[in-house]
Formats: C-alpha cells, structure tokens, sequence
C-alpha cells in the first residue's frame, strides 16, 4: 500500500524525466496519469477511516542528526488532495493541446508540476514538504514564458518572483519552527511535530513570530489578500493545463500547509492571528470579489475569482473550529474540481473564437448546446448552489465562523467576516451569471457561425470533473469521513 | 599506505613543475596533452585525500583538520576542471597571444593553475600567520600571470593591472594588521594567539581588534565582499574564462578558510570576538545588497556572474556571522561545495557556448534549448541551483545558512536575505529565458562538446541533484 502512495508522485515525475529523454510525450503522460489516479483513488478508499491517524508510512532515513528522512504517508486529508491532484493532473494532461515545437517539454513541465503537487501533499517531513512545492516553480516559469499567450512574459516573471519570495518567506518561518523546541527534541518530522506540540514544545516566545511567517509565506502561495497580485494575470496567461493545476491543485499547498503544520502545532498563536487573518480574508472575499466583477474577459473573470474563493477556505481556517476546518477542506477539493473544469472549457472557448472578451462573444449556446450545458453545471457549482460539492462546504464554513459566538455579546468579529461572506455569494453569482449570459446567451454575431462543439475528449474530462463534484455534494460524507478524524485530533 | 601530510602539496607543486618541463622537452606534441596529464595527476592526489584523514602533522603552523582535508580537495577538484574549461578555451588564447610558434605559451596557461592549487592547499592547512601569507601570495601571484595572460587582449590586460594593484593594497592591509596583532600578542600562530588573548591588557585590546580588522579587510578583498569588491566585475570580465571561473571558485574558497580560522581564533576574546562579528554582519549586509542589487541590470553573462559571485560571499558571510553556532562551519563548507559545482557548470557552458557564438553576452544564450538541449539543459540546473530551487545543491547551502543564521538569531541578515533571493530569482532566471523563451537566432549550427567536457558537465549535474536530494552526502563532507 505505501509503494502505492510512492507511485502517486514518482510516476509522473519518472515519466517526465523519460519524457526529456526521449520517450513519446503523449502517451508516456497518459499511461503516467492514469496510474497515479489509479493509485491514488485505491489509497483514498484504502485508507482505514475507522482507526484515522497517519497510514502507509515509509520513510528513508537521511541525516540522524537533524532527525531528517524522507518520510510518506497519508491521512484523510493528504488522501483526499492527493486524490484531486491526480484527476486533475489527469484532465490537464488529456486536454493538452497539440504543440507544434517542444512537444516532449511542454508534457514534461505539466508532469513535473503535478509530481511537485502530489510530492508536497504525500510528504511527511518538512524539509520535503517544502521542497516538493518548489520543483513546481521553474516548470511553471518555462511553461508561461514558452507557451504562454497574451501579456506571457510579465505574468511569468510576477508569478515567479511572487512565489519564491513567498516561499523563502516560509522556508524562514519553517526553520524557525525546526528550532522552536530544544535541541534533543528537534525533528522535520511532522508526525513527531504534531505529538510534540501537545507537550507544549512550540508554545515559547517565538510561537507568534513564527506563525506569523507561517501565515505570510503560506498565504502568497494562496493569493491570500494583498499578495495576490500575481495569480489573475498568470492563470490568464498561462497555457490551460498549468492554470488547472495551479488554480486547481497546486495553489492549495499553502492552505493544506496551514492545516497540516501551522494550525495543529501552534494553536495558541494561531488564534491569537485570527484577527489579521479574517481582515485579510475579507479583502480576499469583497475587494477581489468586486474587482472580478470588474473584469470583462472571461479568463480574467475566472482567475480573480479563484484568488476571491481562497476567502471563504481562510474563514474556514479562521474559524479554528471542526465545522469550519472541515468546511475548508472540502473546500480546497471542491474548488480544485469545479476551476480545473471551468478554465479547461474556457481553453476550448479561446481554441475556437481566439478572443474571450465577452462584448466579442454572444449567442454561442447555439453552436455548443453540450459545452454551454455543462458550462452551466461549473458556473453553478462555483457559485455555490446546492447538489454541488462547493455548497456543501460553503454551508461548512459559514457554520463554522458563526459558531465562533460568546453567548449574548452581540456580533463578533468571526459573524462580522461571515456576513460579508455571505454577500459574497452574491457577488459570485453576479460575476458567474453575467458571464454566462455574454457568452451563451444573446445574439449571436455573424463571425461564430463556424464555432463547433466541444470535442468529445474534452466533453468526457469535464463530465468526470462535474461528477466528482455531484457525488461530494449529494453525499459530502465522503470527504468528511476521511478528513474529520485528523481535524479532530487538534481541534478539541 | 600514509604519507606526510604535506606531500600532497608537494606532488601538486611537481606536478606543475612537470608540465613546465614538458613544454621544453615535448616541444612538437599537442599542447593540449599536458593539460590531461595535470588532469590525470591532480585526480591521482584528489584519491589519495579522498583515503587519508585527519592527523597530526608534527608542524605547528599546519594543521590537517577535517576542514583543511575539504578545502584541498575542493582546491583540487576545481583546478581539474578549470584545466577541462583551459582545453576548450585554448584556441581564443591563442589568438591573443604573440604568434611566433602555433601553440606557444599554452604548456605556462596549463601549468600555472596547478602551482595555483599548490598554494591553496597549503593555505587550507595554515594556521600561522606566516604561512597564511606566503601561501596567499602564491596564489595571488599565479593569478596576477593568469589574468593578464592574453596578452593582446586590452581588456584582459586592464584586467590584470587592476588585479595587481588593488590586490597588493590588500596585502598591504593583511601584512599591516599582522605587525599589530603581532605586536599584542607577541605571537604569529592562531592557536597560541587564541590561548594568549584572554590575559592581555584592556589597554591592548583596541590594538589587536585594529590588527583583527586590518587582517579581515584583505580578506575581503580576497573573497569579494563588499566594500572591497570593484575590482571584481573588471577582473572577471576581462580574464580568461576559466581564470575567472577559477578566481571566483577556488581563490574565494580558501579564503573563507582563512576567515573562518581567524575568526574563530578571536572568539577567545569576546570583547575583541564579539566586534569582529559586528564587522563581518556589516560587511555581510553590504555583500548581499551590492552583489544582488548590482547584479539585476547585468547584460553580459561573465559580469553577471561576477556580481552573482559577490551576492554568494554574502551568504557566506552570515554563515560565518553565526559562527557561535554549532553548524556554522559546515554550512560554510556545504555551501562552498555548492557553490562550486554550480559556478564551473556555468562557467564551463559558458565556454562551450561563446566558443560558438563569439562573446559572452546573455544574448548569445538566446534559443540555446534548440540549438544544444543539454547544454541548456546543464545551464538550467546550475542556474537554479544558483538561485536555490530545492533540491538542488544551492537550496541545501542556503538552507543551512538560513539555519545558522536563525540560530544565532540574525534577523536583519534574515529579511536582507529573503529580498535578496528574490532578486536572485529574477536575474538566474534572465538567463533561462534567454536560452527557453528567446527564438534561436537565424542559421546558427548544433554546439559540439568535447568528450571531457560531456563527462564533467554530466558529474556536475548529477552531483548538484545528489547534494540536493541526500543531505547528508554533503553533511558528510565535513565530518566531526
């Protein structure tokens, strides 16, 4: 079971290398893709939910002295996202368009981010927990710079400046962590971590500095408010498979990273920061949330409103309660399925029309009744409407921050952030509808005549995408079932 | 099998002598032989410390610790492959030097690199004054020969005149600060300076922390710290490549040796200690900001990495402000063993890909991933490495400087450093995307690589991921 856990990342990152060398891109991908969803569905229903805890652990011991191995395993949650890294990996690779030069790059690059993806989130040791993330980096780059299209070559820099500084922000605040308890009891170890913490080890003097480091590193990497400057312009840019698993998977580390090391270690500090962190969210919710709706392109629209949905993950996180954090988690699954679709059916908008200016477009339900159908389901389940996965836990997490109440003292700050969270739906609604109605609805202009429907390639990757989100909405027990125990176990 | 400990620097110092007497002996063969033959000598001595281990020595100004055995055999590997990058770098000397016969002075540009790491050997052993500076004049003056070497090239020549007086001025420094030290202590040798310090008088003590800075002064200049780095983007800019690959590498190697042996030495005295440290965070601060700030308009890949080459003394230089820490050697040593795979990799590319294209601006990279994939290739994982991608041997260096320096609580370095990396990722990255984004230039053919120069890029490459992803190969390097 554990080797299988291992082929989740070695398979993409071994077929890219194979890939460089020589192998035939597309197919090695494909074989490469489906073989970690493979694994990573029979780990995700493998996992023992009745005990919880950590399971399939291997570890290869490195430096004793630092008490530093490379050690894999899973919970629920690392499970779960490692589950939605797979399938979206999967899509992205399917949905890759033909490229004229540099085919084996291009694929290669797409395995390299996915195998940094799933690396972090199988990753039981800081030091490649962190690392992991990091090998997604100069793909990203490469990939922007080379097969980007329109503004490429600034979204590629901003992005990359953006996130290393991010995550040297993070390295930082992960060593000061590393140093925390005293010298016998250091370990990179995050299982040994989390059974420190509860003798106190990460309670000293430098808790809040370090999980205020924590925070901010962890918080570029998820365009939390106001460093998120650079992920509207590069998941604009960038060429449709990197933005579906970076809007969609990879973005998510910094969150996962929050639930895995910052919240379970430090909780003391963590509270005592919920302050910043809900006035930040609320800037993620209601300034981007009002600047998407400014936006007339649709994969701008899409863009800012992935960075305006971290929001609601960061109140969930906030609200430092059972039902929040769960909320959040399922969150992080929801949207990760919901952006991959919509930004992988808007790849096929731009494929056929060149321009995705909605005062260009109109009418277009006519010539693409299965694209625009399924297009509605995804508008749907991103704004949050109920049988979609993406309600399920918005319903979570706006429980959670109005459950954070002291009992007849009014509103507090949790209800406050939680009410204009829930005006966030709105602007949601008023972004996506909009949306939808240039593009498919209204006269349609002459020129579009020739657009054709989806192809039946992409149609059967989005339909999976949609379904997944169908299934965690009717029955959201079960993600929950596999996340809940962890959270449990910090959160009393 | 033992030998004495010192003859490793005297088989170096044959070696050279031997390539020199070739010269005259062989007159007719190709040159580019003796080169193989300091190859093949210098791989014989990198084997016989890879099997020997510290000891005694019997000397009293030469020690054999576990870090003199790593800067030797950092010295060695080093001058290996600056010889690899000479062969390739042959023909453009050759066009810049008098042409009375066609492969003159060729035999002198081989041998002088392997008197050079004779002189780094020793320097990584002493512990006296003394030897500290013979064997720093040694090098220095091979160097002064090497980077003027092109004799017809002005630029070279400018180069070598600046490398002489300014580096001269900072003998001059060294020299004037051990007369004060001297005179304090009454004592040459760091150890016994180290048991000394303590009883001297509060009267003295302005004195031997005057001597102190003098002496860290011409180190400065030696490892490219900032206030006394402007020779740095001349002189790199204007030698031969592989000298500059070579001045970058080894020349700064041995003087963190040196500096961390002083340093230590005064930590006996904490009220002198203590201000040395204060010294070296400021020079540290203004090494980080020049060489990263300086480095970010740089269109020529030579000056960049001249400027990128200062940016790295200043990591180094918080690795050495934490030097209470218990890591603070070995985060020097690791990141010193970084260093040097990925500034040869760049530099032996570079070689390679201006012997083709005719210069050594960013520009000539542009579309190099279709014109030669490996070498692209090969320059991406030395740039990344360079600006600290994990897994790769750079994050490992940086990772442990980090550490020290969080350890010894250095928190203006800290957030110095972070802004700094991150300029570090713009400018590494100007590269990557002149050899990736950049269309090719018309009609330019496939880059051929000699057989030797695959072989080193390919260890290079390796050896960056090897370091990067097993920690403790590099943890290794400095046992104890």
């Amino acid at each position: 079971m554990s080797l299988l856990v291992h082929l989740i990342y070695l398979s993409p990152l071994v077929a890219g290398v194979g890939i460089l060398l020589g192998l035939p891109a597309r197919r090695t991908a494909a074989i490469a893709a489906v073989i970690a969803l493979a694994s990573a569905l029979i780990v995700f229903l493998g996992y023992d939910r009745a005990s919880s805890g950590y399971q399939f652990l291997s570890s290869l011991p490195l430096v004793t002295e630092w008490d530093l191995k490379f050690l894999v395993g899973v919970d629920g949650l690392s499970a779960t996202l490692l589950l939605l890294t797979s399938i979206v990996a999967l899509a992205s690779v399917w949905l890759a368009p033909k490229v004229q030069e540099g085919e084996n790059g291009y694929y290669a690059c797409i395995l390299f981010i996915a195998a940094g993806a799933a690396g972090a989130f199988a990753s039981l040791d800081l030091f490649f927990f962190y690392a992991f993330h990091e090998l997604a980096l100069i793909p990203t780059f490469l990939m922007i710079g080379i097969w980007g299209s329109g503004n490429r070559q600034s979204a590629a820099w901003k992005i990359t400046i953006y996130l290393s500084i991010g995550s040297i922000v993070l390295l930082v605040g992960l060593i000061g962590l590393y140093l925390l308890p005293s010298p016998a009891q250091r370990t990179f170890d995050i299982v040994k971590l989390q059974q420190l913490a509860s003798t106190g080890a990460f309670s000293g003097p430098g808790s809040r500095s370090v999980y205020f480091l924590l925070l901010l590193g962890f918080g570029t990497l998820v365009s939390l408010f106001p460093f998120h400057t650079w992920a509207p312009q590069a998941y604009a840019s960038a060429p449709v498979p990197v933005t579906m698993l970076h809007a969609g998977v990879l973005k998510k580390f910094g969150l996962y990273g929050l639930l895995r090391v910052a919240l379970p270690l430090m909780p003391a500090a963590a509270r005592s920061w919920a302050w910043l962190l809900l006035i930040l969210l609320a800037g993620n919710i209601l300034y981007v949330g009002l600047a998407t709706i400014a936006q007339k392109q649709l994969d701008l629209t899409l863009a800012y409103s992935s960075v305006m949905h971290m929001g609601y993950i960061f109140l969930g996180i906030a609200s430092y309660n059972v039902i929040g954090l769960n909320g959040a988690a399922l969150l992080m699954f929801a949207h990760g399925l919901s952006i991959a679709a919509l930004f992988a059916m808007s790849g096929e908008l731009r494929k056929q029309t060149v321009t995705l200016n909605y005062l260009d477009l109109g009418g277009l339900a006519t010539n693409m009744p299965t694209l625009s159908f399924v297009f509605g389901l995804a508008t749907f389940a991103s704004i949050g409407l109920p049988g979609f996965a993406n309600f399920a836990s918005e319903l979570l997490v706006f429980f959670g921050a109005f459950k954070n109440s002291t009992p007849g003292a009014g509103f507090n700050e949790f209800q406050v952030v939680g009410t204009i969270a829930l005006w966030g739906v709105v602007i949601s609604a008023v972004y996506m509808l909009r949306a939808y109605r240039a593009i498919f609805m209204g006269e349609r202009q002459a020129r579009w005549q020739m657009v054709k429907d989806m192809p039946l390639s992409l149609g059967w990757t989005v339909m999976l995408l949609v379904a997944g989100l169908l299934i965690v909405g009717l029955v959201p027990r079960t993600v929950l079932d596999a996340v809940e125990p962890g959270i449990r176990l910090f959160v009393k | 099998m033992t030998f004495p400990p010192i003859f490793f620097e005297l088989f170096v110092l044959a070696l050279g002598i031997l390539i020199l007497l070739l010269e005259t002996f062989f007159e007719k063969r190709d040159r580019k032989m003796f080169a193989v033959v300091g190859i093949v000598g210098l791989a014989v001595v990198f084997l016989f410390l890879q099997a020997s281990g510290p000891g005694a020595s019997g000397m009293a100004s030469y020690v054999v610790d576990p870090p003199a055995i790593f800067f030797k055999k950092l010295s060695v590997l080093t001058t290996i492959v600056v010889l690899i990058m000479s062969i390739d770098y042959a023909d453009t000397i050759k066009r810049f030097l008098p042409a009375d016969s066609p492969q003159a002075g060729l035999g002198e540009f081989f041998a002088l690199p392997v008197l050079t790491c004779a002189g780094m050997m020793w320097m990584s052993s002493a512990i006296d004054f003394i030897l500290i500076f013979v064997s720093l004049e040694l090098v220095t003056i091979s160097f002064y020969v090497l980077v003027a070497y092109m004799r017809r090239n002005a630029s070279s020549l400018e180069a070598g005149v600046k490398y002489l007086i300014l580096s001269a001025l900072a003998t001059g420094f060294t020299v004037y600060g051990i007369t004060w030290i001297y005179g304090v202590t009454r004592q040459t040798n760091l150890v016994q300076i180290s048991q000394v310090l303590p009883s001297i008088s509060v009267d003295n003590q302005p004195g031997v922390l005057f001597g102190a800075l003098l002496v860290l002064i011409g180190l400065g200049f030696k490892i490219a710290a900032a206030p006394f780095q402007f020779w740095v983007p001349d002189v790199y800019q204007g030698a031969p490549t592989p000298i500059t690959a070579f001045l970058s590498v080894g020349s700064k190697s041995v003087g963190f040796i040196v500096l961390l042996r002083v340093v230590q030495a005064f930590q006996s005295l904490p009220a002198v200690g203590d201000k040395l440290i204060t010294a070296v965070i400021l020079l540290a601060v203004a090494t980080l900001l020049y060489g990263n700030l300086a480095a970010l308009p740089q269109t020529n890949f030579k000056r960049l990495l001249a400027y990128s080459s200062i940016g790295h003394a200043g990591y180094l230089l918080m690795a050495v402000a934490g030097i209470s820490a218990k890591d603070s050697g070995q985060a020097v040593v690791v990141y010193l063993a970084a260093y040097l795979l990925m500034t040869l990799l760049s530099f032996l590319v570079l070689v390679i890909v201006s012997n083709h294209g005719g210069g050594d601006e960013i520009v000539q990279f542009n579309g190099l991933s279709k014109r030669s994939p490996f070498l692209a290739f090969a320059l991406l994982v030395a740039m990344m490495s360079l600006a600290g991608v994990p897994l790769t041997a750079g994050f490992l260096g940086k990772f442990m400087v980090f550490k020290v320096a969080l350890e010894t609580r250095q928190f203006l370095l800290i957030a110095l450093a972070i802004i700094t990396v991150g300029c570090g990722f713009y400018f590494y990255l100007k590269v990557v995307r002149a050899m990736y984004w950049q269309p090719a230039p018309a009609n330019v053919a496939a880059i051929p690589v000699s057989k030797l120069s695959l072989a080193a890029i390919i260890i290079m490459v390796l050896l960056i991921f090897v370091l990067g992803i097993f920690p403790q190969v590099a943890l290794g390097l400095l046992p104890g």
